[in-house]
């Protein structure tokens, strides 16, 4: 699987032999390859207006190309504040909770999501083809794509030190631009550009797959919740800046401490492992149905409820699995 | 009928070829060829419609909706037969006598002396003995012993001391159907109880001396208050059209010390009606999250869920925070006040979160006070309009307590989904007729088996792993928040998508959790037999007698994560561009599935189907299986290619 930004074919179809070539390459052996582009056709069409564009059918005929369509980054935010106010509305009525819920598209987004995911797995795993995934810059929706994708096909990415990697990897080293992305969540009063809380939706991603999979990830959701904290407001650098250039000019390294080095200590990680976790080396295809995919009330009705009932059941099968 | 299809719901292209049979007690569907002859059975009570579709080249479709919300798709090759397979349904579906019902030839091979003992496992009079009943303020009457007052009621009532007989049945007159305000639930710790009737015969004007003086009595059984609420839990509007009717509700000024309120839940025609349109959303292929959420806001469904569970909340709080007593009703006091009452109770008394006092709830609240189970429930053919899915309402509020409180029940999720299943199965006696005159009359109990001692004999499979009796969710009430943000009800496809395995957590945390417990359950006692060897070892040593140690026989340890359910990992259907993928990846094999635990291992997954394949009618536990993740044996492989189809259009 390769991931990458559109084609600069732009109005005039131009072609790069070089990048034909480049993922070409990536080809196996009498096999088709598969471009997943995250935009709708119709995006990618106007896109070549500004220069960009996607892949013609004519200068990469081995390569099918579908589209799979993710909302933009900025639409995203709006998608999020929606959804928040939604949750704090403290009215005892029924029906406009789930019209605000449905109105704000957060779990149509969350199916849009997971369907590219599942699809570009389903290439690589079912067919066993090479896959390209982009969308317009490559570093939002293509990341979300390719980083859930491997968590489905690949086991490694379920284990808490794969899923530091995965993250590094498919998301710090990709150049998903944190500091625009994760300046102010949901409650912030300007209207930021950048704004997009598109990390979160991979989380909340992640959250679902493990709801419909409990057995198969060595961590626990509170992990998750750890990671989306700190991708907002951190005591450490990990997730400042905006990609690697400009961690290494800011000397990041050297000036701040990294997260990972501190939750994976042996008294930190014992709070975000799995009880019920069984290794398995297997696929795991999440249900995209609208009946399968929840809201994540450990994030969005966190601060509404008493968790004290849910940590009391956690505590049990913690009790249950030590004992014996 | 031979080569008949059986389609899958959600991939037209997973069909399989097979012959359907016609019983006197089910359709059954068996799949040709294949060594493990797969087969559907589906017993005719939870039928709830046929439907002949247009003919298509393959051949005539034929759509089976059941009561428990498994839908079977059917496609014979003749118009004829699937004619007459239509006809022969509509019939054999909508029986006219009782003994036309399965229960009356179900036989599970058990002696008379055990289906004696399975009628008494629950006694209601030690229930209320357990409330602290009888005592200063409640007694038992039998004033209704022969039905005389009230013939949907049980012959022994519980009523406030101070209520005489002709309180009893000069109040009786003045309530719709007769039905006098009664005892539900008793609070030993304070005095206040949970009462209830149907709705006054007040008209505009009218008063009865007596029944005022009903509602002193259950006033003055409560010394810790002087007032009563009285909730009636129609809407407003509902309740004042009724008073034209001659019928109504309670006036402030003429009963004195009580506090009147109206709760708001709609009627059973809404709730049918609802019901319908939720079910309408699960049936469609393929929808959008808007689709999704858009329709079940439209069905109304979960508002409704919310209303009865908002009322049990309201009147546990009157009663435990309060002290004070309240008398429930809404038209008849058969549907709504059933509801509430029994939600009300168990979120007051943590032994209706036991398996046996939930059992017991049932018995007392919807049973014994006449709730009308054939008429809703459609035992017999009947009148369409008095269908209505009230008693599966109540089940759901429960469902939605246990995701929220998930150490308070000593039960799971099974559990409820099985005796739903039961009650529209009339496998067992226990719901039949609409009171307990009609069963006593039609000796039920000598000629039928009681649910609660099948249940009750399973109910390994019943455990809720995380329950503890010393928690502190189950010690005390339980009071939900009731606002949506902070209380979120789910939309429950456990029970409305139940035979979509595709659908639910691959992985059941439940089950793994059980096998654990089970395991280390076996490791006790074989750290017992262990520990006593040693001891007898020690001993002989000491008295310098050498003993050959044996080997050891070592007890397997339970395979904690079971595997082989294809079902678990298969990709859906994630896109309409791609041509078909194989369906198999050549990584892959046959080892294609995630974990899913214990299936396997525990006996009954789903109804009763696990249990035997005989193919007679009468035969144990018959309910239905079917391929399409029917619910039962666990090597279904449904979803396998239910999801590969859709994924490529």
């Amino acid at each position: 699987m390769m991931r990458s930004s559109q084609p600069l074919t732009g109005t005039n179809g131009r072609r790069c032999k070089e990048d034909e070539k480049l993922i070409n390459a990536t080809l196996r052996p009498g096999k088709r390859g598969y471009i997943i582009d995250t935009r709708s056709l119709a995006v990618a069409q106007q896109a070549r207006a500004k220069g960009g564009g996607f892949e013609q059918e004519a200068h990469y005929p081995q390569w099918r190309r579908i589209h799979k369509c993710i909302e933009r980054f900025n639409i995203l935010q709006e998608s999020l504040i929606k959804l928040v106010e939604a949750c704090n509305d403290q009215s005892h009525n029924m029906d406009r909770w789930l019209s605000k819920l449905e109105a704000s598209n957060w779990l149509t987004h969350i199916k849009e999501i997971l369907t590219a995911a599942c699809l570009a797995a389903q290439c690589i795993d079912r067919e066993g083809a090479s896959v390209l995934v982009h969308g317009t810059e490559g570093t939002d929706s293509t990341l979300q794509v390719t980083s859930l994708a491997q968590i489905i096909l690949d086991p490694r990415c379920r284990t808490i030190r794969g899923f530091e990697s995965l993250v590094v990897r498919e998301w710090l080293q990709a150049g998903h631009p944190f500091q625009q992305r994760c300046a102010q969540s949901a409650y912030s009063n300007s209207k930021q550009k950048w704004e997009a809380p598109v990390f979160l939706l991979f989380l909340d991603c992640v959250w679902q797959i493990l709801r419909q999979f409990p057995c198969s990830f060595e961590f626990n959701e509170q992990f998750l919740l750890l990671l989306l904290e700190h991708a907002y407001a951190s005591q450490f650098g990990t997730f400042l800046g905006n990609n690697e250039s400009e961690r290494s000019k800011l000397k990041l390294p050297q000036k701040t401490m990294s997260l990972w080095s501190w939750v994976n200590r042996a008294e930190e990680l014992s709070k975000f492992q799995n009880p019920l976790f069984e290794a398995n080396s297997l696929v795991i295809w999440p249900s995209v149905a609208p009946q399968s995919l929840q809201l994540w009330e450990g994030v969005f009705l966190r601060w509404n409820r008493p968790s004290k009932f849910l940590d009391e059941a956690q505590e049990e099968m913690i009790n249950i699995i030590k004992y014996n | 009928v031979e080569n008949v299809w059986l389609l899958d719901r959600l991939s037209s292209r997973k069909a399989a070829l097979g012959t359907l049979y016609l019983t006197a007690t089910h359709v059954i569907f068996v799949e040709n060829g294949s060594e493990t002859r797969k087969e559907t059975w589906v017993l005719h009570s939870q039928i709830s419609s046929v439907e002949k579709q247009a003919t298509t080249a393959t051949g005539c479709p034929l759509l089976i909706r059941c009561k428990n919300f498994q839908v079977i798709q059917l496609v014979i090759p003749q118009e004829r037969d699937c004619h007459d397979i239509y006809i022969s349904l509509i019939r054999l579906t909508r029986p006219v006598k009782y003994e036309e019902l399965y229960c009356f030839s179900f036989n599970p091979k058990l002696d008379k002396e055990e289906r004696e003992q399975g009628w008494k496992l629950l006694d209601l009079n030690e229930e209320y003995n357990r409330m602290g009943i009888p005592n200063n303020y409640w007694q038992i009457s039998d004033v209704n012993r022969d039905y005389r007052v009230c013939d949907s009621y049980p012959t022994e009532v519980y009523v406030p001391k101070s209520a005489t007989a002709h309180i009893i049945v000069g109040s009786s007159k003045f309530r719709s159907r007769r039905r006098f305000p009664a005892l539900s639930y008793y609070c030993k710790d304070n005095n206040a109880s949970i009462c209830r009737s149907s709705q006054p015969l007040s008209g505009f004007s009218a008063r009865c001396l007596e029944d005022e003086q009903m509602l002193q009595a259950i006033r003055k059984a409560n010394p810790g208050s002087d007032f009563i609420y009285v909730v009636d839990t129609r809407p407003k509007l509902n309740a004042m059209a009724n008073r034209a009717a001659g019928k109504g509700y309670e006036n402030e000024d003429n009963y004195s010390n009580i506090k009147f309120q109206f709760i708001g839940i709609e009627n059973i025609h809404v709730m049918r009606s609802s019901l319908q349109k939720m079910l309408e959303v699960c049936e469609l292929k393929s929808p959008s999250m808007s689709d999704f959420l858009w329709g079940l806001e439209n069905s109304g469904w979960l508002k409704h869920i919310k209303a009865i569970m908002d009322a049990g909340i309201f009147i546990a709080k009157a009663v435990a925070e309060e002290g004070v007593s309240v008398l429930v009703h809404c038209s008849d006091g058969w549907d709504r006040t059933a509801q509430v009452c029994s939600v009300a109770s168990l979120l007051l008394d943590p032994y209706y979160r036991t398996m046996k006092g939930f059992m017991v709830l049932i018995e007392k609240d919807w049973v014994s006070f006449g709730h009308k189970f054939n008429h809703r429930y459609g035992n017999l053919d009947g009148d369409p309009k008095e269908i209505s899915p009230v008693i599966d309402q109540f089940i759901e509020c429960i469902w939605q307590l246990m995701e929220q409180f998930p150490c308070a029940f000593e039960f799971n999720e099974r559990f409820l989904i099985h005796i739903q299943h039961h009650i529209y199965s009339c496998q067992f006696g226990n719901f039949l007729c609409n009171s307990q005159k009609e069963r006593r009359e039609l000796k039920i109990q000598e000629r039928t088996y009681s649910l609660w001692a099948h249940l009750w004999k399973n109910r390994a499979d019943y455990l809720n792993p995380l329950y503890r009796s010393d928690h502190s969710q189950t010690q005390r009430a339980l009071y939900p928040q009731m606002a949506p943000c902070n209380f979120l009800y789910k939309f429950w496809s456990g029970m409305y998508n139940r035979f979509e395995k595709g659908l639910h957590p691959r992985q059941s945390v439940t089950d793994y959790l059980m096998a654990v417990k089970e395991e280390t359950q076996q490791l006790e006692e074989e750290l017992e037999v262990l520990a006593e060897r040693l001891a007898n070892l020690q001993k002989s040593q000491l008295n310098d007698n050498p003993v050959k140690s044996k080997q050891q026989e070592r007890s397997k340890p339970l395979g904690l994560s079971t595997s082989n359910n294809s079902l678990a990992n298969t990709p859906q259907e994630y896109s309409n561009d791609l041509k078909s993928f194989p369906s198999r990846s050549p990584s892959q094999g046959d080892e294609d599935s995630a974990l899913i635990l214990t299936q396997d291992n525990l006996k009954s997954s789903d109804p009763d189907l696990s249990a035997n394949s005989d193919q007679e009618s009468g035969v144990e536990d018959l309910s239905c299986r079917s391929p399409s993740g029917g619910g039962c044996l666990p090597s279904e492989d449904s979803g396998k290619d239910s999801d590969e189809a859709i994924f490529l259009a």
